[in-house]
């Protein structure tokens, strides 16, 4: 039998008073066996399988159906989606079962990260094994009790049936389908073909509670005595405190409960957060530098100048080439870092939102000087994360805080904290070189210089362990990252892409993917730009030398329904590109409007600058779980590939981010939406699931990159177009956030 | 410390803080009201966004102190009441069209909505592309058509 289409696989009932169901160790990779793992998906899934079995469905004695997620949901959907999976297997509607996120479980190790748009494809069979062990002890226990064969039963809508019309409901059979010692069960997953809820469209299971008000994210949790906690934080990057000149003071203002130096700056705690937002303007501290004074985008383009690697000698051939920057760019979700920390002298409990809760747990244990088994990490609802939550800034200081001040504490991040000293997509320029004879593409090569990012979250961890399961395992993290995350999707002959990283004086970290954006932009806008230079059609030229057919259907879906080759007015375009990684293939075609009356377009305190008038997205990722849940994942990557090519980015000036607020960091808002936009989901081509979470990013801002170059007939070479032009007034960095306005009455309409 | 009194969702309230705190974390952190969202404390990002006697607001810039006895804030939990029904149209807008993602910032979008839908029937015309091209709501998740979609379906349903 191949691996792939696999439906047998062992599975546990687990010793427990009801019905507990694990996976065995044989429900990941498609192929467990295989030496040379193919691409960061593969990392990490066979990272998380030797503890795929500590996973567990539980069915209770309500017929409900519980799972504790052991990642972190933040807006992908993966609450909707695995609950999806359970109610396939055991055949309950999906409203029965309850997807909670599980705390921190350090016995997981590598197997409670969230990134890499992986979960999906690492959890799909692990989770499915799980509950059809759930079910076949179902069956079993029902057969028992009705006095049948388990195979005269049916399973429907969490009720078990005979033919003769007697039924039992799981939640009765939970305590009699139980075992009091752990049992080794076979069983076999449903055929795809009777599926009736993987592959269906599905409505997130979180929408009513997020449309009332009612869905709880950190900020909103009532924990006894954890008040608003915020940090005065300093001018610069990463800058240290001097001396405060007046902590009494500040400490008998209204509200405020607590003045404390701590290591990132000065914290302060109050009743209000609006208390603490004044006492924090209120400090005056004397500052030390930090990690990147003086530095400016300018010094940092020469440095990745000088880093960049050589790209070899020039071939004798006509060659083509491209060297392309770009700035960076804050990966701030909506939801800013914050925490709960409630810290006492022998334990912690800390409620946060965290990608990798395990790592966090460790490193909180640490700065506590407590045993990692003494600290309770909660992963909550996260609002959004973009790659910002894989790392537990917050949880830290607020744990830090709490044990300094001896009470709980509700810290949070002030907007302004979050853009100027926030983790960052790290600045990076991209060279290209792409040697040709005739209608042949001899070689392509890539050389990707970027400030360093941070992957000391786990991710790093995770390639360490499997070093030497990896081609090239002596490599860094992050060009093993590299490596295993990009990919050559065209036949360009002999093709080769190396990264070279400088500079760890930032706070960086991933942003929706973390190359591949800048990475697939560069190599598209020089492939049309070849295109162009052998006289060929931008989409027939990336027709013709794509590798596969599931990459040229999905070109060809956004061709077809964006109407490709349409006559355009002057000063508008079409653009379009590829983009294939996570196991998915993907494309899209977009259509921009650069007319001087739209650029100019008068909108208050906002960027506006070319407008994208339509959006056509195509993606196969695979068999999709949830199409809904996808094409809202595949729409929100249209959104960033917009901002990441026109308009959002930072202003690094003499050692600080210019930028410190959604006023004057520009991610697509309601007027750069395209008012048409379409999301092409492709039927499956394959039985297993691909990643998405960050699938959607490259290929947007590759074509909005590529329709700018062909509107305004010059290839754009810096990111994002409109970096040079500084569209708006710098806010103070001392003190380091602004005022709360007070005219909120006079705009009310 | 100075009292105010004012109506939230209903209900007479009043609050024992300094007049110049912002209503956001009144309702936030004394009365435990969580529907609206920090996103920014400037009034930019619009994720607290309210409604103030029915016109929308943005809660993080009102000091306390200027709310009068008679004023009534409607915040997201309030909303559905305001339409006599288990969920406002503009809610079940949302829901058709499985608009929230993260949903952070979904109480202030919707709030936003409403407030929107009602200033155009009240100029008597429909909703534009250019009044949705107005909205000011930041969805960091990216789900603008989603939500523009969702308000010309709410908009048929407030008629």
């Amino acid at each position: 039998m191949t691996a792939i289409g696999r439906r047998r696989f062992l599975g546990y009932v687990l010793a427990a008073p009801t019905l507990v169901t694990a996976a065995g160790l044989d429900a990941g990779l498609p192929s467990p066996e295989i030496t040379d793992l193919l691409d960061l998906n593969d990392l990490m899934t066979a990272a998380a399988l030797p503890t795929a079995n500590l996973i567990t469905v539980e069915v209770g004695p309500d017929g409900t159906v519980s799972f504790a997620l052991p990642r972190a949901e933040v807006g992908q959907g993966i609450t909707t989606s695995t609950a999806m999976l359970i109610a396939e297997e055991l055949s309950v509607p999906v409203g029965r079962v309850r997807v909670t996120l599980a705390d921190a479980r350090p016995e997981l190790v590598f197997n409670q990260l969230t990134g890499g748009s992986n979960t999906t494809f690492a959890t799909y069979v692990p989770i499915r094994v799980a509950a059809a062990v759930a079910r076949s002890r179902l069956m079993q226990a029902a057969a028992a009790e009705l006095g049948v064969a388990p195979a005269d039963l049916t399973l429907k809508d969490g009720v078990i049936s005979n033919r003769a019309g007697r039924s039992v409901g799981i939640g009765e059979l939970s305590g009699r389908a139980a075992t009091t010692r752990t049992l080794r069960v076979p069983v076999e997953l449903a055929a795809r073909e009777s599926f009736t809820v993987i592959g269906r469209p599905h409505n997130r299971i979180d929408a009513l509670d997020a449309v009332t008000g009612r869905k709880k994210f950190t900020l909103d949790l009532d924990v006894p005595d954890a008040k608003p906690a915020m940090v005065c934080r300093p001018p610069t990057i990463n800058g240290k405190v001097g001396s405060v000149a007046n902590l009494a003071e500040v400490r008998a203002m209204p509200g405020v409960t607590d003045a404390v130096v701590i290591s990132t700056g000065v914290a302060v705690r109050a009743a209000t957060f609006g208390q603490c937002v004044d006492a924090v303007r209120a400090l005056r501290v004397t500052w030390k530098p930090g990690t990147a004074e003086g530095k400016s985008d300018e010094s940092v383009l020469r440095e990745l100048r000088a880093a960049e690697p050589p790209l070899g000698l020039r071939p004798p051939t006509p060659v083509v080439e491209g060297s392309f920057t770009f700035h960076f760019r804050s990966n701030s979700a909506l939801e800013p870092n914050c925490a709960i920390a409630d810290v006492r002298a022998d334990r912690a409990e800390i409620w946060s939102s965290l990608k990798s809760p395990i790592v966090a747990q460790q490193a909180i244990a640490a700065r506590l000087g407590l045993p990692q088994s003494r600290v309770t990490v909660h992963v909550t609802e996260g609002g959004g994360s973009f790659g910002r939550k894989l790392f537990f800034d917050a949880a830290l200081e607020a744990a830090e805080l709490s044990q300094r001040v001896g009470k709980p504490v509700k810290l949070l991040w002030h907007r302004a904290d979050d853009s100027r000293q926030g983790r960052t997509h790290p600045m990076a320029i991209s060279r290209v070189r792409v040697s040709y004879l005739g209608g042949t593409v001899l070689g392509y090569q890539q050389r990707h210089t970027s400030v360093s990012t941070d992957l000391g979250h786990g991710l790093g961890e995770i390639i360490t362990a499997l070093a030497a399961r990896l081609p090239g395992g002596d490599l860094s993290f992050a060009q093993t990252f590299f490596q295993l995350s990009q990919t050559m999707p065209y036949q360009f002959g002999v093709s080769g892409r190396l990264l070279n990283e400088t500079d760890r004086g930032f706070n960086t970290g991933s942003m929706r993917n973390v190359y591949s954006p800048d990475v697939t932009c560069a190599r598209e806008l020089v492939v049309d730009r070849l295109a162009a230079r052998m006289g060929r059609d931008p989409r027939r030229f990336r027709h013709d030398f794509l590798h596969d057919e599931r990459s040229r259907a999905v070109l060809a879906a956004v061709a077809e329904a964006g109407e490709w080759g349409r006559p355009m007015p002057a000063g508008t375009a079409q653009g379009i590109a590829f983009h294939s990684e996570y196991k998915s293939v993907s494309a899209a075609l977009v259509e921009i409007d650069c007319r001087p009356e739209t650029v100019e377009r008068p909108i208050r305190d906002g960027v506006t600058g070319p407008r994208v008038t339509k959006a056509v997205f195509a993606v196969d990722a695979g068999l999709a779980v949830n199409p809904r849940g996808l094409e809202a994942q595949m729409m929100g990557g249209v959104m960033d590939g917009i901002a990441l090519a026109l308009t959002s980015s930072l202003h690094l000036r003499d050692g600080h981010f210019l930028e410190a607020s959604w006023d004057d960091y520009f991610y697509t808002r309601q007027w750069n939406t395209p008012p048409d936009l379409r999301i092409i989901v492709m039927p499956s081509t394959s039985d297993r699931p691909g990643g998405a979470g960050e699938l959607g990013v490259a290929a947007s801002m590759a074509a909005v990159a590529c329709a700018y170059g062909r509107a305004t007939g010059t290839m754009p070479t810096t990111f994002p177009i409109n970096h040079g032009t500084l569209s708006f007034t710098p806010k103070p960095t001392v003190p380091p956030i602004p005022p709360s306005p007070a005219d909120g009455l006079d705009h009310a309409r | 410390m100075p009292e105010h009194t004012f109506r939230v969702n209903g209900e007479q309230v009043t609050v024992e803080v300094a007049p110049d705190v912002r209503l956001l974390w009144v309702l936030r952190d004394l009365l435990g009201i969580t529907g609206p969202k920090y996103g920014c404390g400037i009034d930019v990002c619009k994720a607290c966004t309210s409604h103030l006697n029915g016109k929308a607001v943005s809660p993080c810039a009102i000091p306390v102190g200027e709310l009068r006895p008679d004023d009534e804030v409607t915040t997201i939990e309030g909303l559905a009441a305001t339409s006599g029904q288990e969920l406002h149209p503009m809610q079940r807008a949302w829901l058709d069209h499985d608009v929230s993602q993260c949903g952070y910032c979904q109480p202030g979008q919707i709030m936003a909505a409403v407030a929107l839908v009602r200033r155009v029937a009240e100029e008597g015309r429909a909703v534009t592309d250019a009044d949705l091209d107005g909205l000011r709501n930041i969805c960091r998740c990216g789900t603008y058509p989603r939500i523009r979609d969702a308000i010309r379906a709410g908009a048929e349903a407030m008629r």
